[in-house]
């Protein structure tokens, strides 16, 4: 068990290329943290670093109370679960457990208890002599999970780890990962993790916190909720929510938000929490937060997606795509033929951006 | 109506099914026949290596017409103080650590190039495709005389020591292709589980690249075995002669050439190779059709 910090860490490569500009990130132990974003963010490559395969060209990471940069990754008592499994192809499954602790000159009684202890959790017992060809993705990816926990390193590094498996096993795998995370942090066993995804569904569900990364930046470290909640910039309000928040651009006038045709009031606590007032603002609201209404902002309906409990509504805000999420009494009662819609974002949830800056200048703890 | 048309499509099915049969029939007749006349002068070889002195002239067929087994007695024999046995264990005493010694050191060579950065590498790895096309040939005489200052003439070591030093650039090649094809997860996951470079190659690498590794062998076995040109310049001794050199052999020192004792060691000395290659064949096309791995 081991806290895990990143400091001033940088990523150049031989080609000038800078893929990592000088991150600081304080990972807690026992924490399970994880670091989502577009593909090309550096999430993968920081990742590497910790676990060693990539080399550091500048600041720290330091896993306890030691500074590993220039330690193999075999010591720096992390374990890694890669994207496509990374199975030892002609060993059988009880083997590809076992390399690392026979590496480490383990003696085989105790080798052959690990596995065992290991194959009881991940209920992998009946494959132990299986090669891996004959496993199914998601028997190889419990087994690739297998063959990290029983190192019971100090960390935990995911790499995508169920990028590779279809919806409904992924689901699964995610459940089971936590889990096991949980109860491994409840028997007070190594479990700080550093989980590498670009899908903000596995970010959301599993991370106690995540970072935000892109091009080489941390974005934003927060709980799932707070990201939600209160993104710090543009581009996590953006990235993180199902559909995408909605952004307007506009000025502040007043009390008021003002898009190229149109104005909305906004209210005294919106207003009282600005830290600044950006000249080109952007007014960003969840679509789950737009309410249908006779006195919203009115918007020209481009399309309809039905999702079962509840619809999704394109439309063509003064320039600006919006998409407002009801529920499907409420598209019922609409006119069918209409073709604008007037909608009200809810008060409370609405966020004001610096459209230069890309920050959140409405965030509460900033009032 | 609707039987009409069943009855249609019922005629086209069999009219299709007896199309594919001629076809198919057709196929294996051209191939048959194709591979008949490839095969025919190895046929042939066997055949006569049965027949007496006289009949190989005499009948062009290749079943012999009083089977004997003299050539065989006679060429084992041969016309030096050595029996063909000697030659066969001069063969080996090159092919052994020709063979063991290029694919320790070409796996070395091929890992370094496929799996490290290091200074000059683009250098060097071109230098190593540039003595692939070099004509073998040009190097001949240079070599000669290296050798000969190294006192190594009339010695098995400037057959197999090059070799052993990596020195074939097309298995060099050949290896750094197929570890190339060799995704990098399994030696990541394997340092991570705490082995350095030389645990890595020799428990991550080496079993995946098996397949790749006998096909170096095999080609170093069978291009070693018929090796002429190597042995008849290095070799001077008849003791030390191998079989590709005694062969030759037995044309040079009989007035009247006992054709049949000829073919009879020919037979003896190309069964080797084929018996390794068809023991081995199924890793053997594993190996040349590189990048086969499933991740």
């Amino acid at each position: 068990m081991a806290r895990l910090q990143l400091h001033n860490l940088e990523k150049t490569y031989g080609n000038g290329f800078r893929a990592v500009h000088g991150i600081n990130l304080d990972i807690q132990e026992g924490e399970f943290m994880v670091f989502v974003g577009p593909s090309g963010c550096a999430k993968s490559t920081t990742l590497r670093m910790i676990a060693g395969l990539e080399d550091i060209t500048g600041g720290e990471v330091r896993i306890g109370d030691r500074i590993v940069n220039d330690l193999q990754p075999g010591k720096r008592h992390i374990a890694m679960v890669f994207q496509n499994y990374a199975l030892y192809p002609h060993m059988k499954v009880r083997s590809n457990l076992s390399f690392g602790l026979r590496l480490a000159g383990v003696p085989k009684a105790e080798r052959e208890k690990a596995v065992e202890e290991v194959a009881r959790i991940l209920e992998i017992e009946p494959l132990l002599d299986r090669l891996p060809k004959q496993l199914s993705g998601g028997q190889a990816q419990r087994v690739a999970l297998g063959r990290a926990l029983i190192k019971k390193p100090e960390v935990f590094l995911f790499d995508e780890p169920l990028s590779n498996l279809d919806a409904k096993l992924r689901a699964s795998m995610r459940v089971r990962i936590t889990d096991l995370h949980r109860r491994l942090k409840a028997e007070g066993k190594s479990s700080t993790v550093v989980y590498v995804t670009h899908d903000q569904t596995e970010a959301m569900t599993m991370g106690d916190r995540i970072c935000v990364m892109q091009s080489g930046n941390i974005m934003q470290v927060a709980t799932p909720k707070e990201l939600y909640d209160a993104p710090a910039n543009l581009f996590v309000a953006g990235f993180i929510g199902m559909p995408e928040m909605n952004l307007v651009n506009g000025r502040i006038e007043g009390t008021s938000f003002h898009t190229a045709g149109q104005a909305i009031t906004l209210p005294d606590h919106v207003l009282a929490r600005l830290s600044a007032k950006p000249e080109n603002a952007v007014l960003g609201i969840r679509p789950q937060h737009l309410k249908l209404s006779q006195t919203g902002l009115s918007a020209r309906l481009k399309n309809v997606e039905f999702m079962g409990h509840e619809v999704y509504l394109y439309a063509d805000l003064d320039g600006a795509e919006i998409v407002c999420v009801v529920t499907t009494a409420e598209y019922d009662a609409m006119d069918a033929n209409a073709d604008t819609i007037r909608v009200l974002p809810d008060p409370t949830r609405i966020h004001i951006f610096d459209q230069d800056s890309g920050t959140n200048v409405s965030l509460p703890d900033q009032s | 109506m609707t039987d009409t048309t069943i009855d249609t499509a019922r005629l086209q099915a069999r009219k299709r099914i007896r199309n594919a049969r001629i076809s198919a029939f057709v196929r294996y007749v051209v191939l048959l026949a194709v591979g008949l006349v490839m095969l025919y002068p190895l046929i042939w070889l066997v055949g006569a290596s049965f027949k007496t002195n006289n009949e190989i002239f005499a009948n062009p067929g290749f079943m012999p017409q009083n089977p004997t087994l003299d050539g065989y007695i006679e060429g084992w024999k041969t016309s030096t103080p050595y029996t063909f046995g000697t030659f066969f264990l001069n063969s080996f005493k090159i092919i052994l650590p020709k063979v063991i010694g290029t694919v320790i050191s070409c796996t070395f060579v091929a890992y370094g190039f496929a799996r490290f950065d290091f200074p000059f590498k683009k250098i060097l790895f071109g230098s190593v495709i540039a003595i692939l096309l070099l004509p073998n040939v040009v190097t001949r005489i240079p070599q000669y005389i290296l050798f000969r200052d190294l006192g190594w003439l009339d010695s098995f070591l400037p057959l197999w020591v090059p070799s052993a030093l990596a020195g074939d650039a097309f298995f060099v090649f050949m290896l750094v292709q197929f570890l190339r094809a060799i995704p990098g997860d399994m030696e990541e996951a394997a340092r991570v589980d705490g082995a350095n470079s030389w645990q890595t190659l020799l428990f991550i690498v080496v079993p995946m690249l098996a397949p790749a590794l006998i096909s170096v062998a095999l080609f170093q076995f069978m291009w070693t075995m018929n090796d002429f040109l190597g042995p008849l310049i290095y070799i001077s001794s008849v003791d030390k002669y191998p079989v590709s050199l005694a062969l030759k052999l037995s044309i040079d020192t009989t007035e009247a050439f006992a054709w049949n004792r000829i073919l009879a060691m020919s037979v003896l000395t190309i069964t080797p190779a084929l018996a390794v290659f068809f023991a081995a064949q199924k890793y053997f096309i594993e190996g040349i059709s590189a990048g086969g791995i499933k991740g």
